[in-house]
């Protein structure tokens, strides 16, 4: 296969380790850890020795053209996909044979690339959804409504508006999900991911759709996330304004490989990486 | 208190208020004698058929799940509580009918529930077409297994066998095979009938309005993100699934105990997909809408017995002619528009149709 041929020509930039982990999460057990992952779908190596470690606090990236393999990375860490190599440690815990509910329950949380909010419920119902493993009671305490029911739903009607506030959506909490703006469905889908109280966030293309002002201001709370819930955070985004600006580790994957990882700087002044999005130069093709 | 809360509190409130008036009005009726025999011998069966809609509706409206087999938990439910209050009748001497008919009733929906478990379990792994096949293969088993089932009562013991030679002479037969449940003691009353619809009701709507209620609803709506919230998938399908047939278990006793005999093809496929009718012309979801379509349905073909011969063609045109209007974009805003002040008089700011439903 070309695709196969081509990657293994392509030169890799010599890494140090796997790490890209900021100097101040150095001391803390990485929220996650990949190891030699990979997955094959009938012969095609949709991703390849995809080695990856993230600090606790870390907000990272993974970028690359289309194709490339990001959310096929996202699905391999969230249990959606099984790999068929290497291995995926969440807090240090081994997700081999997890599925995506137990790995979820480990700290991992996501959003969608085309987003996937539950349409026909309200905003806060959809919030709700993602506290149900934080805040509990049994189906019979509320066929019921025993006293359990009331005072936990008061609290999960009072830590959802909390969490809704982190983007001023808390006056929307009786809007159904579906009707709202392309934007705050984006918005909504990362507090319902934060209800669950993850250690590791993974935003699947969280600025697609929205205008610049709404990608500063998302920048922003992305930032304020992280510093708030002390959790680390995973992105695949293409406006590259965003990866740059926030992101203190980018990890570059190409044809399911990883080609480049660094910080910014670094990423933007490699050369393998630059080829990758535009292709070589008509003289130096030559 | 928030919006969405109080236009679900005035929707709970409206479905209560409508059926407790009804039944004030209907037993007054009785009292004064003012009702028709007709209509009177339709009562049971229609507390029983929305007992089957509202739970019906909480498999396909609510965890967004075909289930074609519904009927089959009718059946279950109908020969456990003949069997059941024949049982206690006749090897106890139990005189008293109403806790008789409790127990029937208590009897069926767990019967009922344990069949949903059985069935369950490898059916709610399938998704879509496959579940609706499975479930209606399901109803079809369970009419064939009571077509070969003889259950009798014989000097105080219950004696259960597939085969009729195996029953001793003398006993009393309660379940005949194909002849179905035999000479049962029609015990059910219009009272109890009552109490099991609003027993259903409330746990229908406390379980929409609950967080497993919650969890249901947000599988229907999106699986991966749902499972990606940490909902286990498969637990939630199940309770859904098996509260509705605990909850059809209890019809279909309280339904066998309304005749003289039950037979086994009282309960086929045709009745499943009739509470199927009476769901989605309800609408999806809809608690209110299946009880009011349930019993409208239920009565029509009786009114419509002066038509004789052309009864199912008038009740198949109403049926169609209705689906259409509910479902056409002007009738409908042309029905909003006419609802639209009497939203106004609950104090609701907006018209527009935000949690109303379930």
């Amino acid at each position: 296969m070309t695709a196969v041929k081509r990657h293994s020509t392509t030169k890799m930039v010599p890494v140090p380790s796997h790490s890209i982990v900021p100097e101040r999460d150095l001391g803390q057990q990485p929220v996650l850890e990949t190891n030699h992952l990979g997955i094959e779908f009938g012969g095609l190596k949709a991703v390849e020795d995809f080695n990856l470690t993230i600090g606790k606090t870390e907000i990272a990236g993974l970028i690359g053209p289309n194709g490339a393999g990001k959310t096929t990375v996202f699905n391999l860490i969230t249990k959606v996909y099984e790999p068929t190599n290497g291995t995926v440690l969440i807090n240090g815990k081994d997700t081999k044979g997890m599925n995506i509910v137990q790995a979820s329950r480990l700290g991992i949380a996501r959003t969608f690339q085309n987003i996937r909010l539950f349409s026909n419920m309200t905003v806060e119902d959809n919030v709700r959804i993602g506290l149900h493993n934080q805040i509990r009671y049994s189906m019979m305490e509320g066929i019921l409504r025993l006293p359990r029911y009331w005072t936990k739903e008061k609290k999960m009607h009072r830590e959802a508006l909390d969490l809704l506030s982190i983007f001023d959506m808390q006056d929307l909490a009786d809007v159904q999900a579906g009707s709202l703006p392309y934007g705050a469905q984006r918005r909504l889908e990362i507090v319902r991911a934060l209800a669950t109280n993850p250690s590791l966030l993974l935003l699947d293309e969280p600025a697609a759709g929205m205008n610049p002002h709404e990608t500063e201001e998302l920048m922003e709370n992305i930032i304020k996330i992280r510093d708030q819930f002390q959790i680390a955070i995973l992105l695949i985004e293409h406006d590259m304004n965003l990866v740059m600006g926030i992101c203190e580790g980018i990890c570059v994957l190409n044809y399911g490989k990883i080609i480049a990882k660094g910080t910014a700087d670094d990423i933007q002044n490699n050369p393998v990486v630059v080829e990758a999005y535009l292709g070589k130069r008509k003289e130096e093709a030559k | 208190m928030t919006r969405a809360k109080r236009n679900r509190l005035i929707y709970n409130c409206v479905t209560f208020a409508v059926v407790i008036i009804a039944f004030i009005v209907l037993q007054s009726m009785i009292e004064n004698k003012t009702i028709t025999r007709a209509l009177k011998g339709q009562l049971i069966p229609i507390c029983c058929w929305i007992v089957m809609a509202v739970s019906l509706n909480l498999v396909i409206g609510i965890s967004g799940e075909l289930s074609l087999g519904h009927a089959g938990f009718m059946s279950v439910g109908a020969f456990t509580g003949a069997v059941i209050s024949g049982w206690l009748l006749n090897a106890h001497g139990m005189e008293n009918e109403t806790l008789r008919l409790v127990l029937a009733i208590v009897g069926g929906g767990i019967a009922a529930g344990i069949a949903g478990v059985v069935i369950g379990i490898p059916v709610l792994r399938l998704r879509g077409d496959y579940l609706a096949i499975v479930t209606l293969a399901f109803g079809e088993i369970i009419r064939n297994l009571v077509n070969v089932t003889y259950i009798a009562v014989a000097d105080g013991h219950l004696v259960f066998s597939f085969l009729k030679k195996n029953v001793p002479e003398g006993a009393r037969m309660l379940v005949d095979g194909a002849s179905g449940a035999v000479k049962i003691s029609k015990i059910s009353t219009f009272t109890m009938g009552f109490i099991l619809v609003l027993f259903t009701l409330i746990v229908v709507l406390n379980l929409i309005n609950s967080r497993s209620g919650r969890a249901i609803k947000a599988i229907r709506d999106n699986r991966i993100a749902a499972e990606s919230m940490g909902v286990p998938v498969t637990k939630y399908k199940m309770m859904a699934f098996v509260t509705a047939a605990v909850l059809a278990g209890m019809a279909g006793a309280l339904y066998g105990l309304n005749s003289s005999t039950v037979v086994p093809s009282q309960f086929t496929f045709n009745q499943s997909i009739n509470v199927l009718v009476f769901v989605v012309l309800g609408g999806l979801g809809n608690v209110l809408g299946s009880v009011i379509s349930a019993t409208l349905l239920t009565v029509l073909p009786e009114v419509l017995r002066a038509f004789a011969d052309y009864r199912m063609l008038v009740y198949a045109v109403v049926l169609i002619l209705v689906m259409i209007f509910t479902n056409n974009p002007t009738i409908r805003s042309f029905a909003d528009r006419l609802i639209a002040p009497v939203k106004k008089l609950f104090g609701g700011k907006h018209s527009d149709k935000g949690g109303a439903q379930a």
